[in-house]
């Protein structure tokens, strides 16, 4: 155990790409947590998919020794959070972990987006606010202009900012020295009741459920008896320890230290983010504040391409489950697309994630069908039935028209922030999707501008959207705002006049329109032609709002077939078939797969 | 058993660009290695598959009219002796227009040649020059009242939807072509072959197809023509009058058994499926070795001799019976064509249902590939 004034507990805020798991790495190396050789490459993240896309899915610790100028040696614990709004309640948890954060800047891109949520959520927490400014030696380094904006932006004094390059070795024993000087000390009572905050926890197939805890009062130690106080069951902690990055056992940890539990707990699910773990004898009566029950706001359907798939995607979805619990699925059965799972994230970047660990990891070929968000619909009463307020994730199950009083849905705030040129491209993209503006500041060749849109909007295409009208400068961030009432129709799909349940899905009144025939367009390129012409109609109700039609197919025929050679004719006839086993039968049409993932995918090809 | 032989003979020339069958160009042939090595090749046919006298002797190719006269003699004679030949017997020989072959026609008529089956594909100089056709039109068109006076029957192919072509264009040429007096026709339209000179060119944007509209027109126009002139087409790309067909083509789409010999020929014999080698060299060293020049032979089950039977059937204007193929073949009907499927394309107008039989339609004639994938169930396709 450490005495409290030598614990320094704190986090690294960035924005992706700006250095955060560089930084990370090299403190460790600095410090001594592992040899040069047993450096990989970003130790922190440890899923591929958290390398490839630079971004931090699991919270992570790392303690780290380190004997400051002062001649004393700290404990310094480096909390590594989750990395996105998806994971905002996550975030918010490691962040009342820490006392402080580093706030990695990159000195060429300057502030984003990503950084100031993540800032402001430091900010409320109480954090003392480290600025660093890294890659100061690339030739486009502005470690100046970056220090204004965060003093403009930000409003943090950022005079004594530390200048640094990670990847360089630059800076880094003026970043620990700042670590240790500016972050505050945790508080806590060593003899007061037991009581630790629940930061994350995962699944290993060794330990079982691994629990990563902030101890606030009092003392966890193993063979004692602990109780989950949201949670409500009881376990014997049989590991205690922390991680540096190695794993290590300990027998103890104190108040302000950081550090991970077992207790033969199997399933993360009843190891909940937030929760406040407490001695079973002499505990304490109040739990942390801060406890949520996160709950998923996007939904989408999972399907597997090859239908013999289904059994190995259920078992892979409960594979992962046991590893995240935010994440809800349930059986889903859609006439086009088979058996599958409805399934519920905490945002997009959850989803693709979840999606490409399933491809990956459990080599799952999926279709994604549309992700659509949570609508509350308040119902009148019928004559058979009751007036109701129901939750709608699934167009396919739109209550009848006549019965809804009022349809609701999610609103975010975004904030978008962007070099000025691609600005009037930017407010017009939210305004057609139905953006109201709150907030627009310049500050240098930038703007931040701030819209709030509805999330079913957002969900659609809009990052990619963003993404492309801006080359790829802006940045995008969003919180969640509540519900909203909103004039919402069910846009069904009819394909040869037969209604594709897969296609359908829950617009605004006014972009419907343009919706619908967007889609139109899409299929029509995306359905091959067939022995007779195809109609593709989008529809409110039973009224057509935009209409294709596919025309027949014109000659498809082996002009020459004699020497008796049947083995070529053969062949495009088991082509054919093999072809057709891919497609979905709508009545006499073939849908390809290929169809419905493009048609239903967010964003454009 | 087996009443109709083809014989491959696989040497041309030259390569045409758009040719994707099974044909080389050799400097020299040893005609008697030749002549020893497709005797050879027919005994050991004649051994598994004889009882029957031949109906139809067909040479294809490469380009038989290459062939010595002596050597198809010899040959005839060897069938007939190892078969019999049915009174009126059909033989065809494919020949190439030119002025050097249609000099031996006489001499192949007195071997036992009855019917030309000539390689004319234009009327029209620019048109035989983009096929890489070595003959032009006054050379093809004096082979063909050559061949004409040399043979009681006499078919020629052409090949049409070439780029650019208009159906005023082909019109014409088709009128032409009508006007001599022909009792048989092979049109064709031309398609890009994998593995071909033009798939190519295709491919490095030297020309680009005729695309699938414009020739779906021309098939449609090239069947009122013919049909107006009383050679209406009785399979997918060709025409005749009645009972001018080509009885040895119809064999094959009737299904019926045919003995193939020759570098690359197929064969049906009794439920097996016979393919030679097809490399020229390969077969002769085959026969060397093996006595015959086999190089693949296959049971085919009966799901996929249906299927066959099916695709081969209905490039016919006659279609096929259904109730027949169930009894030969001992599939229940609606295990061969799936009946849902059948009523709603009759209904389209693009099949019909006539009797025991079940026929393409006019409007169905030009998408009968992909009718096949609708009407074919999957089980009887073998993957």
């Amino acid at each position: 155990m450490t005495e409290l004034s030598q614990i320094r507990n704190f986090s690294i805020i960035a924005h992706i790409d700006h250095g955060k798991s560089t930084l990370a790495d090299r403190l460790i190396q600095f410090t001594g947590g592992l040899t040069d050789r047993e450096m990989s490459e970003q130790v922190l993240d440890n899923m591929d998919i958290e390398r490839e896309r630079g971004i931090t899915i699991k919270a992570q610790t790392v303690r780290l020794s380190y004997t400051a100028k002062d001649g004393v040696t700290y404990e310094l614990n480096l909390m590594d959070t989750p990395g996105h709004v998806d994971f905002a309640y996550e975030v918010s948890r490691s962040l009342a972990a820490c006392e402080g954060a580093l706030l990695v800047v990159d000195a060429a891109q300057g502030v984003e987006a990503q950084t100031l949520a993540n800032v402001y959520q430091s900010i409320e927490h109480d954090h003392e606010i480290v600025p660093v400014i890294n890659k100061i030696d690339l030739p486009a380094a502005e470690p100046e202009k970056v220090r204004a904006e965060i003093e403009d932006i930000i409003g943090i004094d950022a005079s004594e900012a530390v200048l640094a390059s990670a990847k360089s070795g630059i800076g880094i024993a003026e970043v620990l020295e700042a670590v240790v000087q500016k972050i505050p000390a945790p508080k806590g009572d060593r003899e007061a009741p037991l009581k630790a905050m629940l930061v994350d926890s995962w699944y290993d197939p060794y330990l079982g459920v691994v629990i990563l805890v902030r101890v606030i009062d009092g003392v966890i130690k193993k063979g004692l008896q602990v109780k989950f106080m949201q949670g409500g069951t009881q376990h014997l902690i049989d590991r205690v320890g922390c991680f540096t990055p190695k794993r290590i056992e300990l027998p103890e940890l104190g108040p302000g230290e950081i550090g991970f539990i077992t207790a033969q707990i199997k399933e993360v699910e009843q190891a909940k983010v937030g929760d406040t773990i407490t001695t079973v004898k002499g505990g304490a009566t109040e739990a942390l504040p801060g406890y949520k029950e996160v709950q998923p706001v996007v939904f989408c359907g999972l399907f597997p391409v090859d239908a013999a798939d289904f059994e190995k995607l259920r078992e892979s979805i409960g594979k992962l489950r046991l590893n995240d619990a935010s994440f809800s699925f349930e059986m889903e059965s859609s006439a086009a697309l088979g058996f599958g799972f409805r399934c519920g994230f905490l945002g997009l970047l959850h989803l693709e994630i979840i999606q490409e660990r399933l491809t990956r990891e459990y080599d799952l070929d999926l279709i994604t069908t549309a992700p659509s968000v949570v609508y509350r619909i308040q119902l009148r009463a019928s004559k058979t039935e009751d007036a109701q307020e129901i939750f709608l994730h699934n167009p396919a199950d739109y209550p009848d028209p006549s019965r809804i009083e009022t349809i609701e849905e999610p609103w975010i705030k975004a904030t978008i922030y962007t070099p000025d040129e691609y600005l009037g491209s930017i407010l017009k993209l939210c305004q057609d999707r139905r953006g109201i503006q709150t907030d627009l500041t310049y500050v240098g060749g930038r703007a931040q501008v701030s819209y709030e849109l509805p999330l079913n909007e957002v969900v659609f295409d809009f990052y990619d959207r963003l993404k492309s009208i801006s080359r790829g400068y802006a940045s995008f961030d969003y919180e969640q705002i509540g519900m909203r009432e909103g004039d919402l129709v069910k846009m069904g799909i009819m394909v040869n006049g037969d209604p594709v349940d897969a296609l359908s899905m829950i617009v605004h009144r006014s972009v419907a329109e343009e919706r619908g025939r967007h889609m139109c367009e899409r299929l029509k390129d995306l359905i091959p032609r067939h022995l007779f012409k195809i109609p593709i109609q989008a529809a409110i109700g039973g009224k057509v709002i935009a209409r294709e039609t596919i025309s027949a197919m014109r000659k498809d025929v082996t002009a020459k077939c004699y020497g008796g050679d049947i083995t070529r004719k053969k062949k495009l006839l088991e082509k054919q078939k093999k072809g057709k086993a891919k497609m979905r039968e709508y009545g006499n049409v073939s849908i390809p797969q290929e169809a419905f993932i493009a048609a239903l995918r967010m964003g454009e090809e | 058993m087996a009443r109709a032989l083809y014989i491959h003979w696989p040497f041309c020339l030259a390569k045409c660009p758009y040719c994707d069958f099974n044909s080389h160009v050799r400097d020299r042939i040893d005609v008697e290695i030749w002549r020893k090595s497709l005797h050879c090749d027919l005994r050991h046919e004649a051994e598994l598959a004889s009882g029957e006298r031949l109906e139809s002797i067909f040479f294809g190719g490469g380009t038989p009219s290459l062939m010595a006269p002596e050597l198809v003699s010899t040959l005839l004679e060897e069938a007939e002796r190892l078969w019999g030949f049915a009174p009126g017997i059909e033989i065809t020989l494919e020949a190439n227009p030119s002025s050097v072959e249609a000099s031996k026609f006489k001499d192949l008529a007195a071997a036992g040649v009855n019917r030309v089956s000539l390689g004319l594909q234009s009327l029209d100089d620019d048109a035989l020059r983009f096929l890489g056709r070595l003959h032009d039109s006054s050379e093809g068109l004096s082979a063909l009242s050559t061949a004409q006076n040399a043979f009681s029957r006499v078919t020629f192919d052409l090949i049409y939807a070439l780029p650019g072509q208009t159906p005023e264009q082909w019109q014409r040429m088709l009128e032409r072509a009508l006007s001599f007096g022909t009792s048989h026709l092979s049109l064709y339209q031309l398609t890009i072959e994998p593995g071909t000179r033009f798939a190519t060119m295709v491919r490095q944007g030297n020309f680009t197809p005729l695309d699938d509209d414009a020739a779906a027109d021309l098939f449609t126009l090239t069947r009122e023509i013919t049909a107006a002139a009383g050679l209406p087409a009785y399979e997918i790309s060709n025409h005749a009058r009645p009972r001018e067909e080509s009885r040895h083509n119809l064999t094959y789409w009737r299904y019926g058994d045919y003995v193939g010999i020759g570098p690359g020929a197929h064969g049906r014999r009794g439920g097996k499926a016979t393919v030679r080698h097809k490399k020229p060299e390969n077969w002769l060293s085959a026969i060397e070795s093996q006595g015959h020049g086999i190089a693949e032979e296959r049971v085919l089950g009966l799901n996929e001799q249906a299927s066959e039977a099916l695709l081969m059937g209905l490039r016919l204007a006659e279609g096929i019976d259904l109730q027949a193929l169930s009894a030969r073949f001992g599939i229940a009907p609606d295990a061969l064509v799936d009946q849902a499927r059948l009523n709603f394309y009759s209904a389209q107008g693009l099949v019909k249902k006539q009797g025991p039989r079940i026929i393409v339609t006019e409007a169905g004639m030009p998408l009968l590939d992909a009718l096949l994938g609708e009407l074919v169930p999957a089980d009887l396709v073998t993957a």
